[in-house]
This record gives structure tokens, C-alpha cells and sequence, in this order.
């Protein structure tokens, strides 16, 4: 079954561009905040993630800060 | 053992790369990222063919052009060590051990840090080095920009758009950079411009609330949310000790990319090179895998 995966990014942000490529090629489907322009998203980001810096991915109540390939795949069970 | 292993993958080691796969080199490209310091740039607008393209744009062009050649390529991975044995070069990094008849170092710089109480503490809590990513967050918020060059004029601009007070703290007795970015930073209502000052310690207690600044030997502290550092760059040489640098710590090379070491190579912003520009160290990496190539064919 599909997990239910967030993306908390800015659109600039070259991380934030390589977790999403990476998500698209492993064919997962993923929810993406733009937290440039939603703050309330954005202040959802830090208060889960205990930190500002982007990305942020949340994967089923996993949260990862930035693009770390080996902890998403793992959460994802790839 | 690979003929070539290139460190980094940013315009000077994707650049090799590309050179290195179409020689039919076994290679190896070993990095913590992809695209480098180019990822990370704004608006592009001297990378010849293209008139206008945006750094991660360009980053992913180069991608692309690399995984069209099919080469190896170890992505988050930090060399710790690099070592020329007899007849070898051993690449030590954070996951595993390499070895190869030839190495290009194409490592490139990297944001230089305050050195001050705070910094580490508060990294990704409020203190950021990278304006165009994590700037967003900090709409309505006062924040302060560390540094008074072109870098650091682009993230007050930045900055000036969406935060609420914008303070630039600036070491030197003017700010530096160039001089249409420094009048609409002078002339913003809600930037504040401290010459002659620098940052002494970051405080808060889960996230950045202030900084201590100290301006001719006067202490003050500036209630912040925000702190953007910008002080520079510095080479990601510290690994190789073997290895001749210049005073500022990049990698010394000849005309072909030639290190001091026999074998390996060097290119890109790493390097002592003039000027670092993204086509530059493009050029750069080119000529190294031509050199390094050139080398294997002459110590078969």
C-alpha cells in the first residue's frame, strides 16, 4: 500500500529539487508544501521537525530533515 | 582498480566526467552532491548558450548529460582521505575505500563559517548559510545578514523583499560588492547597516533570538530570528596534506591540471585557478580528464 509521504520545501532550494526528483523516480506520490508561501505549513515544518532548514520529508510520521537517501529509502521500504 | 577517480560532481567534475566516459575511461565519480556550487546560484546568465537559465536548471543539465554516459557515480559520499601508494591512489571516504590509477580533485569551495559560540547550536535553528533556500521562512521576521560582499548583498535584497528589519553586519569600514546592489541596500526603509562590525555570538535557546555584535570595541545585541552568513568561501582541500596549496588554501595546478603529486589532478574552484566561474571550472574539468588520460596512456 502506497505510504503517505510530505514534502516541506521552497522552490529554490537544490535539496529540496533532489528529494523530489528522486521520490518521482521511485514512482512514490507525495503531498508537496511550498513553504515560501504557506506559512502555516511552514511553522507545521519547524514545530515538527525542531528546525528550519529545508527539505523536510515526513513519511507516515517519519520525519527527515534534508535529502538523506539512505533514511527515505529506508522509511519508504525501498 | 578504477583508471580515474573524480571527487565532486559539480561543473568541473561532471565537465571531466563527460571527457573522461567518452575516452572510455573506468571511472568512478565520488560526491556529496550533484551540481555543486552551481545548484545553489540564482539567475545564470554568462553560461554561454544559454541566455538565461537558473542554477538548479543548469545543475540538472549537467546531470543529465553525465547519467547519459552511464558512469559510476557514489552520490553522498565525503572523501576523508586521499593517499598515492606505489603504482595506486587510495580514495578513502565516509562509506567505503577506492583505488585508482588517477585521480581529478574537483572538491570546489565551500561557505566559510563565523568560528563563534552559537553557530553550530543554531545551524538550520534560524542561522543558515544559504539565502535563497531557507530565506522564505523568515517573512515578517527580523534577521541579519553577515558579511558586506556581493553574496551577501544578494541575500539582503533578498531578504529586504520579505522580512520585516533587515540588519547587515559588515566587518569592513564599507560594504564591498557591487554598486547597484549597494545603493538599493542603503536605500531600503527596513535594512540597517553596521560597518566596522562583527558578530561575536549567536543566542537563543531552541531557535536564534539574538546575536551579539561588536562595533569599535562597542557590544551591542540585536533581537534576530534570522541569521544569514556570507562571509565567503573556502576550498574543500583540507583533506589532501600531501598536496600543494597556495596561501588561501587552494590546490596549486599548472597549465594541464597537474598537482604537485604525479597522477593527480586537479580543477574547478578548488584550485588556485583565476577566476571562478561556472564555465571556468567547466573548462577546467575538461582539461583534466584530457591530462589524466594523456597520463594512463603514458603509464599503461
Amino acid at each position: 500500500m502506497a505510504k503517505s509521504v510530505k514534502v516541506y520545501s521552497t522552490p529554490t532550494c537544490p535539496y529540496c529539487i533532489r528529494t523530489k526528483q528522486f521520490l518521482r523516480e521511485n514512482n512514490v506520490a507525495y503531498e508537496d508544501y511550498d513553504v515560501s508561501v504557506d506559512q502555516v505549513k511552514g511553522q507545521e515544518m519547524i514545530d515538527r521537525s525542531g528546525q528550519m532548514g529545508v527539505p523536510v520529508i515526513d513519511i507516515e510520521g517519519t520525519v527527515i530533515v534534508g535529502f538523506d537517501k539512505e533514511k527515505i529509502k529506508q522509511a519508504l521500504g525501498l | 582498480m578504477y583508471d580515474l577517480i573524480i571527487i565532486g560532481a559539480g561543473p568541473a567534475g561532471i565537465t571531466a566526467s563527460v571527457y573522461a566516459a567518452r575516452k572510455k575511461i573506468n571511472l568512478l565519480v565520488i560526491s556529496r552532491d550533484i551540481g555543486g556550487q552551481a545548484a545553489w546560484s540564482g539567475d545564470i546568465e554568462n553560461y554561454t548558450g544559454y541566455q538565461f537559465i537558473s542554477g538548479p536548471d543548469l545543475a540538472a543539465k549537467f546531470e543529465e548529460h553525465m547519467r547519459k554516459f552511464g558512469i559510476q557515480l557514489k552520490e553522498g559520499e565525503s572523501v576523508i582521505g586521499l593517499e598515492k601508494k606505489s603504482g595506486s591512489i587510495e580514495v578513502k571516504t565516509n562509506k567505503g575505500q577506492y583505488e585508482a590509477k588517477t585521480v581529478i580533485i574537483a572538491s570546489g569551495k565551500r561557505s566559510k563559517e563565523l568560528e563563534v559560540p552559537g553557530e553550530k547550536e543554531f545551524k538550520n535553528k534560524g542561522l543558515t548559510y544559504c539565502a535563497t533556500c531557507d530565506g522564505p521562512l523568515f517573512s515578517g521576521k527580523d534577521v541579519a545578514v553577515i558579511g558586506g560582499g556581493n553574496s551577501a548583498l544578494d541575500a539582503a535584497l533578498q531578504l529586504i523583499r520579505i522580512a520585516r528589519h533587515v540588519y547587515i553586519i559588515n566587518i569592513t569600514p564599507k560594504l564591498g560588492g557591487d554598486e547597484i546592489m549597494r545603493q538599493q541596500v542603503i536605500a531600503a526603509k527596513n535594512a540597517t547597516v553596521f560597518n566596522d562590525a562583527k558578530v561575536t555570538q549567536v543566542l537563543g535557546e531552541k531557535f536564534v533570538q539574538a546575536i551579539k555584535i561588536s562595533q569599535q570595541s562597542k557590544e551591542e545585541t540585536l533581537k534576530v530570528e534570522g541569521v544569514f552568513v556570507e562571509i565567503g568561501l573556502i576550498p574543500n582541500s583540507e583533506i589532501y596534506p600531501g598536496i600543494t596549496k597556495n596561501e588561501r588554501g587552494e590546490i596549486i595546478v599548472d597549465h594541464y591540471n597537474r598537482t604537485n603529486l604525479e597522477g593527480i589532478f586537479a580543477a574547478g574552484d578548488v584550485t588556485d585557478v583565476p577566476e571562478k566561474q561556472i564555465i571556468i571550472a567547466a573548462g577546467e574539468g575538461s582539461k583534466a580528464a584530457l591530462s589524466a588520460f594523456r597520463y594512463l596512456m603514458q603509464h599503461p
